[in-house]
């Protein structure tokens, strides 16, 4: 958010806020433990509103919910930030003091009526407007995102909508208020704080800036590395596409289960000169690499950090002896180097934190002794004596402003790339389940009472429109390729909707109906919006 | 909430039944719906629900549980140890039966059903069967000095007019003109204790929630009269039901409550009925100005503890709080709450209008000419209430019912006074005053006394929990065996008695061994 990549609010600050918006999230089911936090908040007072195409388990706790259709998110947020103008609930002083580009903005969201949000995302005007005036009337207000907003060819512009919706009520920077995307992971947030993306390094520092570029340098030695930043995961597919991309070394990912449109995924990986896979299973990916790394589990057999959603650094300790032949990432990343001709030692995972606190202002007080005293701290953390920070952005409602003022950006619905049509009617989303993580990597090991195998779920109602039956085993196909999966209805969807997750691609493979358009600025793939058909399987006559 | 059910569906008339109190679901939107907090603050709908369910279609099928539990946003198991708890709710069919009362009194005249419940409050016209059809309501015998009960058989319990005729309704008047403090400071000056077993200084109660800052305040009348032998309130109730309207309304204008509960027992559907009719008659009269809604009960002993009846009006388990903190702090929905009994509401009429005197209902049962209430002075010796109902070779008197204690025919003189009887280790408890001649078999009547205390434990604190069954398989080797250790018994008797004593959670535990203890002593039950 405005230069920091995290959210910007704490747990405990769901707990004491007055209203929640859950945007694009199922967090009952897909971020646990971040919603026994927002429960207590519900349970404190705190009004909730889920906008959700689907009504979600989260979306059944929740006050109001608005099942927008998938793909319409900007159209619906600027028609709040039209009302909350109107309205006069714009916090008109924040806006002139620590904000730049509102007039414009305004501009824009001026085009987006009620009349017009209804249209696009099917939502009643009336509910839009109640939603608007509750969030801008609030005391405490927060809004919190996952996929459902990231996952579209304009995530970015998704994320930057809900961003002016609380630059225009100044409901950032104060306790109680904020925006958070919500990590899938436990390390998701820290993947991304160590520069283990393409434009950044150690310590989210961007690696085009020459000043901060020349202090890597200088601290490694005279070492040399890009000064461009580098590509994302699809643009990566795309250079192997195009075959400039020959090697690959991936640690911890499932990119033949987990891209879209996998056939091509799966295509283009097996094409490679030379593929390395570094991970704690025999992933879909490591089977198909020249060669493979056992690595030891991150959680439990090496020492080392983890970074949450509300960017708590904590200490990760061993438990365990790694199984035999498994090594520590450090160890194998450190014997690699030496293989390639730089010696860098044996570093324990402390003097490689420690590396990184002298380097990242950001993570500089939080040495192991201290994570240990305060069970983790919450970055930014400059010194030693610093307690770490439980919100971001005060800065913005110090007067004057410290640093740069929040922008607010223009932005304009943009439907999703592959279009509903009479050949392919249906809205195909994604997303997870409870009992399953992801490509099933981690979970399908384990039997859950509520897994029940995958299906594509649609609503009763487009079941009897089709002819299909609960339970019939259909082809579902999109303009990239076709499966065959079982039919389960589902209340929770309306018609012209139909629900898949990735968890089983053993079973089915739903990225070979999903599209790869994808956000030219994070590299996101829109999972969230394929047209597809439902076909019935003509049933062969026994001879 | 999501709520997970196991797929039982709902008959049409389950669901209509449900609508029926609820309203018709809101018609589902594809693209928004309402629920969250306005859904779960209806919670407290449960066992009227449940009720309309069962009265409509006899029983509580899981279909019907889990279209309830969707539509007040609880989930089934939840709503299931709700169900099971309270023992009028059915969950599965049953044939239309009789229910007999085969409890103390009843028990005494050969109240014997194949599934014989505990006490139904008709000790007065025993053997008492439940039967809704049929209520009984012939006038109730009184005796004595009459004030509370001076309209009971008198006035037309269901016309307005006719309990206005009778001076009805001027105690409010009066009230308001009063003004709220100087209500509270007359009930306190006047020193009424409750009348619902416990004798707390009513004033006292009225003060602290009148000054309790949290928002906003509960009025509950408790009429879960369960207590054995006791029938007071429902005679009140169902002949006199205007008054405790009135009581309740001046008790809620004196100490600022918002909304006001009357839970009434549900094997008391004439009274039910009565008092709801009055507060309808006397809303529409434009004499309430405060909302009294009227709680069913769904038979449960335990509910008669104020904590454990806030527990059920919000759609739970009756099982009782700890406290404190106190109803008058954190009593329904955590809010300050008023508790009182009936008995208590009706003498808050007689202290407005300058017509108080220390009175006290008794409820005489069991072998006597004339059963019924009878009102007398406090200090009135126990003996004159026996002479007035015609007791004849008394064997044993049993005082305040299941919790209370036995009596011999020596101590018959004792003053009914909270002083009198304290001095001989008794108490007045509710009021019940059963008598039994040189016939009873008192063997059997201390067996029914701790089946009933087994039967009634909410099974929430383990000393009760299994003091009250372990009480129960002791006596009962005690009786039948001849070749028990009956000294070793006796004392482990005395231990359970002690443990339940000193750490049940309540008020049934705390006082589930008294009567056993003092008719083991009092009696000649023992061989030894």
């Amino acid at each position: 958010m405005f230069g920091a990549g995290g959210g910007t609010s704490s747990y405990r600050e769901a707990e004491d806020t007055d209203l929640i918006i859950l945007w694009g999230s199922n967090a009952r089911e897909t971020h646990p433990i971040f919603f026994h936090h927002l429960l207590r908040g519900v349970r404190n007072g705190a009004r909730l509103i889920a906008v959700d195409p689907r009504r979600t388990s989260s979306a059944e706790w929740a006050d109001v919910w608005l099942g927008i259709d998938v793909g319409s998110d900007i159209a619906l947020a600027n028609a709040m930030a039209r009302e909350i103008i109107h309205h006069g609930l714009a916090d008109k002083q924040f806006i002139a003091r620590a904000t730049t580009g509102y007039d414009e903005f305004e501009r824009c969201v001026e085009q987006y009526t009620l009349e017009r949000a209804e249209a696009e995302t099917g939502v009643p005007a009336a509910a839009i407007q109640e939603v608007a005036l509750a969030y801008a009337r609030a005391e405490r207000g927060m809004i919190c995102w996952t996929l459902g907003i990231t996952e579209h060819h304009n995530a970015v512009d998704n994320v930057v909508a809900l961003i002016n919706l609380a630059l225009l009520t100044g409901k950032v920077g104060r306790y109680g208020c904020g925006l958070n995307p919500l990590r899938g992971q436990n390390n998701v947030q820290g993947g991304g704080d160590m520069g283990a993306i393409p434009a950044r390094l150690p310590g989210f520092q961007d690696l085009e800036n020459p000043e901060l570029h020349e202090k890597f340098a200088r601290a490694w030695g005279g070492a040399q590395f890009p000064h461009k930043k580098g590509w994302h995961l699809s643009e990566m597919f795309e250079a192997m596409e195009r075959g400039e991309l020959r090697s690959v070394y991936i640690v911890g990912e499932n990119p033949a289960r987990s891209e879209a449109d996998q056939t091509r995924a799966v295509h283009l990986l097996s094409g490679l000169d030379h593929l390395v896979v570094q991970d704690i299973f025999l992933t879909q990916t490591a089977e198909l690499a020249h060669v493979v790394l056992p690595a030891a589990a991150g959680w439990a057999e090496s020492e080392g950090t983890v970074t949450n959603s509300e960017r708590r650094v904590q200490r990760v300790r061993r438990a365990l002896e790694p199984p035999a032949g498994a090594r520590d990432d450090i160890d194998i990343i450190c014997d690699l180097a030496r293989r390639l001709g730089c010696d860098w030692g044996h570093p324990t995972a402390e003097q490689v934190w420690d590396e990184c606190r002298s380097l990242s202002p950001m993570h500089a007080g939080m040495k192991y002794s201290r994570l240990e005293e305060l069970g983790g701290i919450q970055w930014p953390c400059p010194d030693e004596s610093h307690p770490g920070t439980q919100f971001l952005h005060a800065r913005l409602w110090k007067d004057p402003v410290e640093g740069a003022r929040a922008p607010f950006h223009a932005v304009e619905h943009d439907p999703p790339v592959d279009r509903l049509t009479e050949e392919f009617p249906i809205r195909l989303t994604t997303g997870r389940r409870l009992d399953s993580f992801n490509t099933g990597v981690q979970t399908g090991g384990y039997t859950s009472p509520l897994r029940k195998g995958e299906a594509v779920l649609i609503s009763p109602e487009d079941g009897e429109r089709l002819g299909i039956a609960n339970g019939e085993r259909v082809r579902a196909s999109s303009r990239r390729g076709s499966v065959e999966v079982d039919v389960r209805y589902d209340q929770s969807l309306r018609p012209g909707l139909a629900f898949m997750t990735l968890h089983f691609p053993d079973q089915v493979s739903t990225n070979v109906l999903t599209i790869d358009a994808t956000d030219p600025k994070s590299g996101t793939a829109e999972f969230k919006a394929s047209a597809i058909r439902l076909d019935k399987i003509p049933v062969t006559a026994a001879t | 909430m999501d709520i997970r059910t196991t797929g039982g569906p709902a008959t049409v008339d389950e669901m209509a039944a449900v609508d029926g109190l609820l309203g018709a679901p809101e018609p589902s939107h594809h693209h928004v719906a309402y629920g969250g907090r306005a859904l779960r603050s209806e919670r407290h709908l449960l066992l009227p629900v449940l009720h309309a369910i069962q009265d409509r279609v006899g029983w509580v099928s899981r279909g019907a549980l889990e279209y309830a539990c969707r539509r007040l946003s609880i989930p089934p198991a939840e709503a299931y140890g709700v169900v099971s708890f309270y023992a009028r709710f059915a969950l599965e069919r049953r044939a239309q039966t009789v229910e007999v009362c085969d409890d103390i009194v009843c028990q005494l005249v050969g109240g014997r059903g194949e599934h014989g419940v505990n006490c139904l409050g008709q000790c007065d016209r025993a053997p008492a069967t439940l039967d809704e059809v049929r209520p009984v309501a012939a006038r109730p015998t009184l005796g004595g000095e009459i004030r509370l009960l001076k309209r009971v058989g008198v006035v037309d319990p269901e016309s307005l007019d006719s309990y206005r005729d009778h001076g009805g309704f001027a105690a409010l008047l009066r009230a308001r003109e009063m003004g709220a403090q100087a209500v509270i400071r007359e009930v306190g000056e006047s020193g009424l204790l409750g009348r619902g077993g416990a004798a707390f200084p009513t004033g006292r109660k009225w003060e602290s929630v009148a000054r309790a800052s949290a928002r906003p305040h509960y009025l509950v009348c408790n009429g879960d009269e369960s207590e054995p032998g006791t029938f007071k309130d429902r005679v009140l109730m169902e002949h006199d039901p205007f008054a405790l309207v009135e009581g309740m309304a001046i008790a809620a204008f004196a100490t600022g409550c918002e909304k006001g509960y009357i839970y009434i027992r549900d094997e008391y559907p004439l009274a039910r009925r009565r008092v709801a009719h009055s507060i309808a008659q006397a809303r529409a009269a434009g004499l309430l100005d405060v909302e009294i809604e009227v709680r069913r009960g769904a038979g449960a002993y335990i509910c008669g503890e104020e904590t454990a009846l806030f527990n059920s009006i919000e759609g739970k388990r009756g099982e009782p709080r700890n406290k404190p903190p106190f109803p008058v702090e954190v009593g329904l929905f955590g809010k300050p709450t008023l508790v009182n009994n009936v008995e208590t509401l009706f003498n808050v009429i007689d202290i407005v209008n300058d017509e108080f005197g220390d009175t006290r209902i008794f409820c005489v049962s069991g072998h006597v000419d004339r059963p019924g209430v009878y009102e007398v002075p406090l200090g009135t010796p126990l003996r004159s209430v026996l002479d007035m109902a015609g007791a004849a070779n008394v064997q044993c008197v049993l005082l305040g019912g299941a919790a209370g204690s036995f009596l011999t025919p020596a101590q018959l003189d004792v003053p009914l006074s909270f002083e009198g009887t304290r001095a001989i280790g008794a108490t007045m408890g509710s009021g019940a005053v059963i008598v039994f001649d040189e016939t009873a078999d008192m063997k059997k009547v201390l067996l029914r006394i701790a089946r009933f205390f087994r039967d009634e434990s909410c099974g929430q604190c383990v000393p009760c929990r299994v003091g009250t069954k372990r009480q129960e398989e002791i006596l009962e080797r005690m009786f039948q065996a001849r070749d028990g250790d009956e000294h070793a018994d006796v004392m482990l008797l005395g231990d359970i008695a002690q443990a339940m004593r000193d750490a049940s959670i309540c008020g049934l535990g705390q006082t589930a061994a008294n009567a056993i203890a003092s008719g083991l002593t009092q009696l000649k039950v023992l061989n030894g």
